[in-house]
């Protein structure tokens, strides 16, 4: 009888465990797939070259928002892998073990887990403020903080999976420790490196809440730094709103955009680490 | 390199420093009471919260909103997350590992105004026309699921948004603590004569349960401040409702609705202090949710996630 029960209950469990499995993945995939067909039945050759036009015009596309976008994303990148890659070697090369590196891999995981829009405000109070008006500087600040967390633990990461021996062989030659870690495991680890920059950049480009009160926004073409300019996901959220079926249409294309983006980083990470930083070691 | 690692000090300083001094205002007119005052209207005797043209501020509304859909959202995301985690780990054949595991990483990464967008045209159409009346009918008699907003917007479609948003994070998380209880504890049960599922409860979710906190606790954190899927579906309304079916506004949603356009200082300040607000909850959620998933992570090899 007792057996009975546990096996039962063995049953059930198991039941549950898949039926929540299939419960998270289905509507997942249908998310997915809703918004790969919308996308893909929206998006036509004018999205990509043609500017938003004025409200009960058809067509037009969100040409400016993906150069804006683009801008916004450069600047971010300027500021987010420099600093984020140097941090990441620091702890993974420098500080392994030690109670600041500690520190700092935890208030970096910290740091990634502080809402958008806070970063939003943060880059509004130092640079909006000071300048006296949105402008597309400011997101791309907001953007580029938002990276920095990110690049150094991934940084630090496929670091960590550079086979010590790799190491040891460098300083066994001779070489000056900043010449093996610049030139040996830097670079053994660098395609993982760059898709975890790219992983990173595709998170804050579909962004929206940092770019609200930053970017701001704009419906033409905007090629100066100091004036707000159109980002894509924040055309996409104002058109989602909008009570205008053509608006819609040019939204679910924008968010097929950014998912096809999106798609590729992840795809690439996971390419990268799952075949090892080293072919044939570790 | 020092600079660049000690630079993330810095950014969490500068942004506490900088939210700090531009909310001064609200904090020296309003204090503590900022996030308890209630004021009435003269006419009509009811509360109002959040009258930016008359200069009353309270962030109570938002304090309530944010709470309640962020408890909506961890109570529809964590058994499943659980469940997702336990059969992906313990149960699953292993050609479907790797696809699964890919898919809840790809839905983490996908940008929250396009699960917004999803909600907009999907989710909301689908609560309105099916889900709600069925919860009215159903529970309308305990009072939290009341028939007077037509819109399909409010709290259940934000929790509902939030706890789809929420699950991949808390899962991959729970997957990674209960990958890093060791073998020889399931083998150990196993040999006890334990079937699978006693196996999982007692040699595996037990001597993860630390980190498996850690994971939810981590996810409210995503929760509490996540913003434009939130801002999107939950109607934004300042007001205090017992159903959950009623408009409503969080934190971050009233941030991003205002901000850009608020009316005069005061109101840009108490934006701003409710932001502080936001940055100190997530900041020690998050903290408090790191050491949790660290104590029991500490001594499995670094994973990619």
């Amino acid at each position: 009888m007792r057996a009975r029960m546990r096996t039962l209950t063995d049953g059930a469990a198991t039941g549950l465990a898949v039926l929540s499995t299939i419960l998270v993945v289905a509507p997942l995939v249908a998310i997915f797939i809703y918004l790969i067909y919308k996308g893909a039945s929206s998006l036509n050759w004018a999205f990509f070259t043609r500017n938003p036009v004025p409200v009960g015009e058809m067509g037009g596309g969100m040409a400016n928002a993906i150069v804006g976008s683009a801008i916004l994303l450069a600047v971010a990148s300027l500021i987010g892998v420099p600093v984020g890659i140097s941090g990441g070697v620091f702890l993974a090369e420098y500080g392994r073990g030690t109670k600041l590196a500690n520190a700092i891999r935890f208030t970096a995981d910290v740091l990634n887990g502080v809402p958008s829009i806070v970063m939003g405000i943060a880059a509004y109070s130092l640079v909006v403020v000071p300048q006296g008006h949105f402008s597309a500087f400011s997101g791309g600040v907001a953007l580029g903080i938002m990276m920095i967390p990110t690049v150094c633990r991934t940084t630090e990461e496929m670091l960590l999976m550079v086979p010590n021996a790799v190491r040891e062989a460098a300083l066994a030659l001779g070489v000056p420790r900043w010449r093996s870690v610049l030139a040996i495991t830097v670079r053994t680890a660098s395609a993982g490196i760059i898709t975890g920059c790219m992983l990173a950049f595709a998170r804050v480009a579909g962004e929206t809440a940092p770019l609200i009160f930053t970017a701001f926004g704009n419906v033409g073409w905007s090629g100066k730094l100091s004036e707000p300019i159109a980002a894509l996901p924040l055309q996409i959220y104002v058109y989602a709103l909008s009570p205008y079926d053509e608006w819609h249409r040019l939204a679910w294309a924008g968010a097929l955009v950014l998912i096809v983006l999106i798609v590729l980083a992840v795809s690439l990470v996971r390419y990268v680490t799952s075949r090892g930083v080293l072919k044939g070691a570790s | 390199m020092v600079a660049s690692a000690l630079s993330i000090f810095g950014i969490v300083v500068l942004i506490a420093y900088e939210l700090v001094v531009r909310s001064q205002l609200a904090w020296s007119k309003f204090g503590f009471s900022f996030f308890s005052s209630t004021y009435q209207d003269s006419f009509t005797r009811l509360p109002i919260y959040w009258d930016p043209v008359n200069g009353h501020f309270s962030a109570l509304p938002f304090l309530y909103g944010t709470l309640v859909s962020s408890f909506l959202a961890l109570l529809i995301a964590v058994p499943l997350a659980i469940g997702l985690a336990v059969f992906l780990t313990e149960m699953c054949p292993r050609g479907l590992r790797a696809p699964l595991a890919f898919i809840t990483e790809l839905l983490a990464a996908i940008p929250s105004v396009i699960y917004g967008l999803w909600a907009v045209f999907v989710l909301v159409p689908l609560l309105r026309e099916h889900t709600n009346p069925w919860l009215i009918r159903l529970l309308g008699w305990t009072g939290f699921f009341g028939d007077d907003n037509p819109t399909g917007l409010g709290f259940v479609a934000a929790g509902v948004i939030l706890a789809i948003m929420i699950l991949p994070i808390i899962s991959s998380l729970t997957r990674e603590v209960m990958t890093a209880v060791p073998i020889s504890q399931r083998e150990a049960v196993l040999a006890l004569g334990a079937t699978r599922w006693e196996m999982i409860r007692m040699g595996v979710l037990r001597n993860a349960r630390i980190g498996i906190v850690g994971a939810v606790i981590l996810g409210l954190g995503r929760a509490l401040g996540e913003t434009m899927a939130v801002t999107m579906v939950i109607g934004n309304s300042p007001e205090i409702h017992r159903s959950l079916l009623a408009n409503g506004s969080t934190m971050a949603s009233v941030i991003a609705n205002e901000f850009a356009e608020a009316s005069g200082d005061l109101h840009l300040s108490a934006l701003m202090e409710i932001g502080l607000a936001l940055f100190a909850v997530t900041i020690v959620v998050n903290a408090f949710a790191r050491l949790l998933v660290w104590a029991v992570t500490r001594g499995a090899p670094a994973q990619v996630h």
